[in-house]
């Protein structure tokens, strides 16, 4: 490093500092270079909108399989946001701070579990239990949704308890002070004081759901239709690509690769809504 | 009829109390599950045995080795540029539309599905340039997938590092560098490490990446160039393919307690941490 001297080690860091958005600049080129020539030979049209999942036969409609992503998803979050917000605002703010030093870690581990082990779980306890209960082939739509919503739930947690733990105490205090309960003063104020940051939190946690794979694939059942009960087998855009990849040529790749341009694109949208919420946190604090 | 606030508050408090009873309560059940199941298979002749008949039978050693060369080469590349980047941000600039730019493009690889990273890793590494299903390929794919990890982490630990050090180390006529090298970095260094141990432990839980990029190979691997697989994609294919119950609950088993040591490290290397910091 002294051979560089000062100007040079500034110069070094500064070109190195962009290794993250090289990064994601090269994925997004290589995997839209292998898979916008198709979007456009087949027309974007086709590809979102049909229903039409034949590769062998040359078509290629993805739309069940977006049905499915978008009801799993869906299905996630009405299970994983209301049980991690609730989890996050009695851990903020009904709890001594050294029991919440203990659990947050605890449900952040949750999070580190890897997400072959939820699929597993899911087949082997949650499967046969929603095959008992409600009938059905219990590999299920349902079953992908409650997995997923305890995979994104440490998600909701963490970034939602430190939005919460953002907001000043003197708020808290002027609120008491006049007299309101603890939970008025958290349901008027406190959650609506973080209320950007636990936005971001539960849109991050939509990408989660979204792009999550293996789990999905072992749930679900994988069966490429339109939904129609949250019973029903159903393959989400990246069990497909997941499935089909490995044998996969020509055309029937290109639409693989078209399919994961699609996911792309989701996610870097709903990246940039909740960057966008969680620097407005910021402003406010 | 109004419900007096003082009810509200003890409802309000038995739901969400119940709800994150409920959250601790899962986490529990899947350890204790895949535990009980999995450790009376596991045992030093399981985890330094070679698999037969495609793992019905014998142990994971190879599986093992692979486990610890993917994330090694990972952070081997990843954590220099996660580290620079972290001290660009940090000491370097002030906040301006590149480092907004800059954190940006690192928020948006977080959330990159771990799908996309195989498919990249598998046109980019494994075909365009050549790699094949590989070590080489396994890791670098898996360096791109952590490196938010690791600057977001040691992004904090260098920013907790208090203004008065460098002030001190400036005033004594350090340079910029000089005061990175010898004050902050050695300051901020157990945070640091924290991001690389949690980037280890995305690298040892990942299996869509590793699939796609190192292949599924069950030979002890003897270069970088060959195929391996981890625990995780061995125990989905075990699963999976219905192989052999026995052998993925005991894979299972080994997967989580790796996982579990490496994220207790991380937590206790943080919280020590902090508690120094304060």
């Amino acid at each position: 490093m002294k051979l560089l001297g000062e100007k040079g080690v500034e110069r070094l860091l500064s070109v190195v500092a962009f290794s993250a958005i090289s990064a994601l600049g090269l994925i997004a080129v290589f995997i839209f270079i292998e898979g916008l020539p198709f979007l456009f030979k087949y027309g974007i049209k086709d590809f979102l909108l049909s229903s039409d999942w034949r590769p062998d036969a040359g078509k290629f409609g993805i739309y069940p399989m977006i049905a499915a992503s978008f009801w799993v998803m869906l299905g996630a979050m009405l299970i994983g946001a209301p049980l991690g917000i609730a989890g996050a605002i009695f851990l903020a703010e009904f709890v001594p701070k050294t029991v919440m030093n203990i659990i947050k870690p605890a449900i952040e581990l949750l999070a580190a579990i890897p997400s072959v082990i939820y699929g597993f779980i899911g087949v082997v306890v949650l499967a046969p239990v929603i095959r008992d209960l409600f009938g059905g082939p219990g590999l299920s739509l349902l079953a992908g949704a409650i997995i997923l919503g305890i995979m994104i739930m440490p998600t909701v947690i963490s970034i939602s308890i430190d939005s919460l733990l953002a907001v000043p105490v003197s708020f808290r205090e002027g609120s008491l002070a006049l007299g309101a309960t603890k939970w008025q003063t958290v349901h008027m104020l406190t959650t609506k004081a973080a209320k950007s940051g636990i936005v971001a939190s539960i849109i991050l946690g939509m990408g989660r759901a979204i792009g999550e794979t293996m789990a999905v694939i072992m749930v679900t059942g994988n069966s490429v239709m339109i939904p129609h009960s949250p019973l029903e087998s159903v393959r989400t855009l990246t069990a497909n690509i997941a499935l089909e990849m490995s044998y996969a040529i020509g055309m029937h790749r290109e639409a693989l690769f078209a399919t994961g341009v699609v996911l792309f694109i989701v996610i870097i949208i709903l990246n940039s809504i909740a960057s966008v919420a969680i620097r407005k946190k910021v402003i406010v604090k | 009829m109004r419900i007096p606030p003082k009810y509200t508050q003890i409802a309000a408090i038995t739901i969400l109390g119940a709800a994150t009873v409920f959250t601790v309560a899962i986490l529990i059940f899947i350890l204790v599950f895949v535990l009980e199941k999995g450790l009376p298979i596991l045992s030093l002749n399981f985890l330094f045995t070679s698999p037969a008949d495609m793992g019905r039978s014998g142990g994971i050693f190879p599986i093992l080795i692979g486990t610890v060369l993917l994330p090694l080469l990972a952070i081997i590349v990843a954590a220099p540029l996660g580290i620079a980047t972290s001290v660009y941000l940090v000491e370097f600039t002030n906040e301006s539309r590149i480092t907004r730019l800059i954190r940006f493009g690192t928020d948006c690889l977080a959330g990159v599905p771990s799908i996309i990273f195989g498919l990249f890793g598998f046109i980019f590494f494994v075909t365009i340039l050549g790699m094949g299903w590989s070590i080489m390929s396994g890791g670098l794919s898996l360096a791109f997938m952590i490196l938010p990890t690791i600057i977001r982490t040691s992004e904090e630990a260098i920013r907790a590092v208090p203004k008065a050090y460098r002030e001190v180390s400036f005033s004594l006529g350090a340079s910029r560098w000089q005061t990175v090298r010898k004050v902050v970095i050695p300051n901020a260094l157990p945070g640091v490490v924290t991001g690389v141990v949690l980037g280890i432990g995305r690298s040892i839980e990942e299996t869509a990446v590793v699939i796609f990029t190192a292949g599924s190979s069950l030979l002890i691997p003897t270069s970088v160039f060959d195929s391996t697989r981890t625990m995780a994609v061995h125990f989905y294919i075990l699963a999976r393919e219905g192989l052999s119950m026995e052998n993925a609950y005991g894979t299972a088993a080994a997967l989580i307690i790796a996982v579990l040591i490496v994220n207790l490290t991380a937590y206790f290397m943080m919280h020590r941490f902090i508690a120094k910091r304060n």
